[in-house]
């Protein structure tokens, strides 16, 4: 048996998410006894698969043919399956990224295998049972799943698994199957990028910010927070409504749920639907005029004073630190 | 153009979320439900292509008779006639066996969902219909425009978008950006009453997963007031260790 861990690349290369998954993959073929198998699709150079080395992976399987260079749902998926049976997979583990969602269905539906979608912590095992938990209920609560199906299939969140290496080499071994013509039917025109943006799901901190600030003209202060924090930039629901910023920024029940290691909310009330996608973040601050909005009672830390004085100093004050 | 658009029956984005029995039963006391947001960003979508006589909308929902408020919002919004499964909606391996179970054969051009319900957020069925149909998917489109027999998707990926093309049948899992959801009329409200709803028995499926206990999050300690930006950062790089 072994544990099958499904690689993403972002133009060839791979990002923390991957190594996260990998690392997560590591430590259930530990609990079982079983060994580690990586998968590649697309065109990834063999000194970036290496790399997996670092995380314990002693083998990667790179399915590099020239119909598989763009990501199809459809198609990966048929590739993860055969390569999961290939490797008489018992586990088969996915980043639960943009991507991942709509390819982790899709693989448990061809293993006949139980999906735990957005695990959050390692699983435990009980026989043949695995519990795993995941956030439920738009991150205002945990629900721990078991999935009883004889192959499991688990989509793992961003940031929620803290990287731990296990050094070893990895052997690339090639891949292929057949690509069957129906499974590539969507047709990717073009990849828009933001070049300079950090992703936001996947942000280590993120700098957020609501109505407090008046107008879409007052976001360059923002900017300027994250900039010099290396975070990425993120908006509450009314104000991506208003057309302030982009619906790709909305965090909260009906956005994007982040959990970074430092949010710091700007100018943002705090209704519970905010609250929601935000709520697993490891560190909050607040900065609002309003002594009373609710998002001050879930804060680790808080400063009530105007956006428009604070925001400044405190991008002048991280930049000295970082300076010295 | 045949659309199926499959809504999911969720508590209202303000609930507070409680659990009994041990913390192995959702809390439903006091629960207001609502049209899944994401699903009515899809129905918005779903009615704007069929209007003016272009196409036919039909709503899918699994769920027990108490969730036929939640199915009639959605025919005054604008869809053309229901179907409900007559079953609690276990997991999303389950509902989306049921939905590819009534859609086989149905000839639809487009099946919507919601990217994911707001309450289990498992963001499984669009893949799953793909799958279980044989049909192409995007699970996360901020974007969906139809040309012919061409639909232009924008596919949300981490920092940016995919514009990809398919021709359909295609199954689409709908964010924001697609459309604006829609307000029901007096005129939708009325009309609802005397629309078709159908009620199918479900399938036998196979249970793969089950949710053995929940648990709410760990309250917060106190919030730390500060006074100045120093302190702040301070705090943030000697205490909590972030910055």
């Amino acid at each position: 048996m072994a544990i099958l861990v499904y690689i993403e690349n972002t133009d060839g290369g791979l990002k923390k998410s991957a190594f996260e998954a990998a690392a997560y993959a590591k430590a259930i073929a530990d609990q079982k006894g079983d060994t580690l198998v990586a998968l590649s699709i697309g065109d990834v150079a063999d000194a970036e698969l290496q790399k997996l080395g670092k995380y314990g992976v002693t083998k990667v399987l790179n399915a590099s043919q020239a119909n598989l260079k763009q990501f199809v749902n459809k198609a990966y998926a048929a590739i993860i399956a055969a390569a999961a049976k290939q490797e008489q997979a018992s586990v088969v583990v996915l980043s639960n990224s943009f991507s991942g969602k709509g390819l982790a269905p899709r693989v448990a539906a061809k293993l006949d295998a139980g999906l735990a979608d957005g695990a959050i912590s390692l699983p435990s095992w009980n026989g043949n049972d695995m519990e795993v938990k995941k956030t439920a209920f738009s991150n205002k609560a945990f629900a721990t799943e078991i999935i009883s199906s004889p192959v499991k299939v688990i989509s793992l969140s961003p940031n929620a698994y803290e990287l731990k290496e296990s050094p070893a080499s990895a052997e690339i071994v090639p891949f292929t199957a057949d690509v069957n013509a129906n499974d590539l039917s969507v047709v990717l025109k073009e990849i828009v990028r933001a070049t300079d943006k950090i992703s936001l799901p996947e942000a280590e901190i993120v700098v957020s910010a609501g109505r407090g600030l008046k107008g879409p003209e007052n976001w360059a202060m923002v900017e300027e927070l994250a900039d010099v924090l290396g975070a990425a930039t993120a908006c509450s629901k009314p104000v991506s409504d208003a057309g302030w910023r982009p619906h790709s920024e909305h965090v909260g029940q009906t956005g994007i749920v982040v959990s970074p290691n430092l949010y710091i909310a700007i100018g943002i009330s705090g209704a519970i639907q905010h609250l929601a996608g935000v709520s697993s973040s490891k560190t909050i601050v607040v900065i609002n005029k309003d002594p009373e909005a609710p998002f001050f009672k879930v804060a680790d830390y808080g400063i009530v004073g105007d956006a428009f004085e604070v925001v400044p100093k405190l991008t002048e004050a991280i930049r000295n630190l970082k300076n010295n | 153009m045949k659309i199926l658009v499959c809504i999911s029956n969720v508590p209202d984005t303000t609930s507070k979320i409680t659990f009994t029995n041990d913390n192995t039963v959702f809390n439903t006391a006091g629960i207001q439900y609502i049209i899944n947001p994401y699903d009515e960003i899809a129905l918005a979508k779903a009615v704007e292509l069929a209007e003016g006589g272009k196409g036919t909308v039909t709503v899918i929902n699994v769920g027990d008779a108490a969730t036929e408020p939640t199915i009639r919002k959605a025919l005054a919004i604008g869809a053309d006639d229901a179907v409900r499964v007559n079953a609690q909606p276990r997991d999303a391996w389950f509902v989306a066996n049921q939905i590819a179970n009534y859609a086989k054969g149905q000839g639809f051009d487009l099946i919507l969902t919601g990217r994911e319900s707001i309450d289990y957020n498992g963001a499984q069925v669009a893949a799953l219909l793909g799958e279980l149909l044989d049909l192409p998917s995007v699970s996360i489109a901020k974007k969906l425009v139809i040309e012919g027999n061409e639909a232009n998707i924008d596919r949300e990926i981490e920092g940016g978008k995919e514009v990809l093309s398919v021709s359909l049948p295609v199954v689409v899992g709908t964010a924001e950006g697609v459309a604006e959801p829609k307000i029901p009329n007096m005129r939708g409200i009325m009309g609802a009453r005397s629309k078709p709803l159908q009620v199918v028995e479900p399938i036998e499926v196979p249970v793969l997963a089950s949710i053995a206990r929940y648990e709410s999050p760990a309250a917060r300690g106190a919030v730390k007031l500060v006074d100045d930006v120093d302190q702040l950062v301070q705090l943030l790089h000697g205490e909590a260790k972030v910055i």
